[in-house]
């Protein structure tokens, strides 16, 4: 039922002597959201850096399944990663073109479909039909964004004005707007209060539901983790030390350890 | 009546009262400032070197020390009480004198409709003596240059202090290809462009990971380069002699000249006028004026394009435009390319114009200008340039009559406009796209 979507195999990260990922292994499944959780500095942020393209690793694969074909992350371009392989993501600090309106931000992210239909600015000069009418499907995909979000009264407003919890949701609609296979979150819920929690856990479900897309989440809060995951992995400096769905990685006595920072083992 | 009293007695328990002016505190800020004044005016005025039959001598002045502290006292506390009796300011941060915000889009357009209507006038308006329909077509070429560095600079965010070179390399390549190979101007002009562009491109490939400041020096060590290559690429170039006889631009085969060389008709021979030599001029001045009109049309068009959004994406932020799936190459390089294809448009007109450049016009000094319009016009505003470069060719020439203070006065003026609006002249940003039209909803 689950197909796999995105293959991580034995991937490592070391910058200079620092090793940041461990030979780390994990798959995510088609429709599902997937959890990377872990302490401060565990690395997953460096999972999602590599994931995106920003970061060559230092070794190990990277394979995401799309429409049937397979897409080598490792050795892609980070633009080629978002166009082709179709792996959006958000970031931690966000990272919304703030000068930009709502509606802008979310058309930005169309740009590869816009820019072959104004056949690289020739046909969009002139004012050609097909472009239009790619530009009219363009703003009808960012407006249902924006009735989604409850944002559209606001649509032509800078984004930078936006409430923080807004900007969050922002930024997730634009990461969308891009037709992802895999969705990449950085710490969504970071910041939001619990009425803005709720309505986001609600917003993945819905984009996992609707869209049948793949969900990968960095989180640190527990509640949002274990309300919407259908799979965590977690990580402690740099190497996974459980894999599984949230009831069996809440009783893992490794989890706990790592969280409330046990005393390790004389020798370790 | 009873009632007055009682409002005149607490003037403070009522908001909308003006605020009572704090003399005390006036008094006391003018007095410390004063006392500031007279540390600095004591060894700035309060001494003097006199020489009398060889031997220097100190002098010293303490009248002068007086004034000048009293000025200053006089002048804070005038400041003082003016700030006092003004209402307080309001917090919504706009400017108390923001025109497009004031009179509005329409209004915007019904000024760029005037401005174009007096453009096309301008040389049958009776004050329009030769030299001023020359100094309207340097402001024509300065506002094309404005427009282009304002793709790079203004919606790009690439901060370009190199411009120049590719306004010199489309006035070389017109000169040369007119010179040199004999083309006529109306095919010189798009190979200028061209040129500029492909210079525009090779200078946009080193730099394709530098932003901000290392952008900045390296554009600024293009612009030296290529001024440095005019200048002892003498074989090509001419050098610092330069080159002359650059042909003028003809209208459909007719030329602009008293006689007609051999083969070709005269303009004034073919409306059957009298020779004069403005209509030269005149139809000089034109010619800029529809390729600006053109230019103008173009970068507005751009701008609502895919590729205008993505050059301010990247402007905004590299790394969320990398994660959208915009390769940041080609939106920089297409920046770069178009910015300077203006630049060498501007570059050709300005060649002819002359009908005699050399390196000297290719200066850092003239970048230095180009940005300086763009910034003072407000990044990314088409009008805003318009402005700007109205102001910075047009001022220095009207104030030729104070001589030595000429530039003084220039200075101050931008000193002051950038004060006065740090933003630039018209700042505010039109969407590129709208869901709402204007004036509808908030």
């Amino acid at each position: 039922m689950s197909e796999k979507l995105l293959e991580v195999t034995h991937l490592s990260m070391r910058f200079g002597g620092l090793s940041a990922i461990e030979d780390l292994s994990f798959t995510a499944n088609q429709r599902e959201i997937t959890a990377l959780i872990g302490p401060n500095g565990a690395g997953k942020t460096t999972v999602f850096n590599c994931l995106t393209g920003f970061y060559r690793p230092s070794g190990g694969s990277l394979v995401l399944h799309r429409d049937a074909r397979r897409f080598a992350l490792e050795r892609m371009a980070d633009h080629r990663i978002a166009r082709e392989a179709g792996v959006a993501r958000t970031f931690q600090n966000i990272r919304l073109f703030a000068g930009m309106t709502l509606l802008e931000n979310l058309v930005v992210a169309q740009h590869g479909e816009l820019m072959r239909a104004s056949r690289f600015s020739v046909a969009g000069l002139l004012g050609f039909p097909p472009y239009r009418r790619a530009e009219k499907i363009a703003v009808g995909k960012a407006r249902d964004w924006l009735d989604r979000l409850g944002l559209t009264d606001r649509a032509d407003m800078a984004a930078g004005g936006l409430s923080y919890g807004d900007r969050r949701r922002l930024e997730i609609a634009r990461a969308m707007c891009t037709g992802p296979a895999l969705l990449c979150l950085d710490e969504p819920a970071a910041g939001l209060n619990p009425h803005e929690s709720a309505m986001l856990n609600d917003l993945l479900r819905a984009i996992r539901d609707e869209y049948r897309i793949g969900l990968l989440l960095i989180e640190h809060d527990m509640k949002v983790v274990m309300g919407i995951s259908d799979h965590i992995v977690v990580l402690d400096h740099g190497n996974k030390i459980a894999d599984g769905t949230p009831e069996a990685v809440r009783a893992d006595p490794g989890v706990v350890r790592a969280y409330l920072g046990e005393p390790e083992e004389a020798g370790e | 009546m009873s009632a007055e009293p009682a409002a005149a007695a607490a003037p403070a328990t009522n908001p909308i009262a003006p605020r009572r002016l704090a003399i005390g505190g006036i008094l006391k800020e003018a007095f410390l400032t004063a006392i500031v004044a007279l540390v600095l005016a004591i060894p700035l005025v309060g001494f003097r070197i006199v020489e009398s039959g060889g031997t220097t001598g100190l002098r010293t002045r303490f009248w002068w020390v007086a004034i000048a502290t009293g000025a200053v006292f006089a002048g804070r506390l005038a400041l003082g009480l003016w700030r006092g009796a003004m209402p307080p300011r309001a917090v919504t941060g706009a400017s108390w004198f923001d025109p497009v915000a004031r009179y509005g889009r329409r209004h915007a357009r019904l000024a760029a409709a005037a401005g174009i209507a007096v453009a096309l006038a301008l040389p049958a308006l009776p004050y329009a003596s030769r030299s001023v329909v020359d100094l309207a077509t340097t402001v024509i070429i300065y506002v094309m240059l404005g427009w282009g560095l304002n793709v790079v600079v203004g919606l790009a965010g690439l901060l370009d202090l190199g411009y120049v070179a590719f306004y010199a390399v489309g006035a070389y390549s017109f000169a040369l290809l007119a010179h040199d190979l004999g083309f006529t101007f109306w095919e010189a002009l798009p190979l200028s462009g061209l040129l500029a562009a492909t210079a525009g491109v090779l200078l946009g490939f080193p730099v394709l990971r530098l932003r901000g400041d290392y952008l900045a020096i390296v554009t600024l060590g293009f612009g030296e380069i290529i001024h440095i290559l005019l200048l002892n690429w003498t074989s090509l170039t001419y050098g610092p002699n330069g080159i002359g006889d650059i042909p003028r631009p003809g209208l459909f085969g007719l030329v602009f000249e008293r006689r007609a060389p051999p083969g070709f008709t005269t303009f004034h021979d073919f409306l059957g006028v009298p020779f004069n030599p403005s209509q030269r001029i005149d139809f000089l001045y034109y010619l800029v004026l529809a390729l600006a009109l053109i230019v103008n049309l173009f970068t507005l068009r751009l701008r609502r394009l895919p590729i205008g959004r993505a050059w301010e994406a990247l402007r905004e932020d590299e790394i969320a435009c990398r994660a959208l799936g915009i390769n940041p190459v080609n939106v920089k390089l297409s920046a770069f390319g178009i910015g300077a294809m203006l630049g060498g448009f501007a570059g050709a007109f300005f060649a002819t114009r002359q009908g005699f450049i050399s390196p000297e016009s290719f200066t850092f000094t003239e970048s230095a200008t180009i940005l300086a319009i763009v910034v003072l016009g407000g990044m990314g505003s088409q009008m805003g340039v318009v402005l700007a470069a109205l102001l910075l060719v047009v001022l220095p020439e009207l104030g030729r009559g104070f001589a030595e203070f000429r530039m003084l006065i220039f200075g101050a003026a931008m000193v002051g406009i950038m004060v006065w609006r740090p933003q630039g002249l018209l700042a505010r940003r039109e969407p590129s796209l709208r869901l709402h039209p204007r004036g509808d909803g908030p």
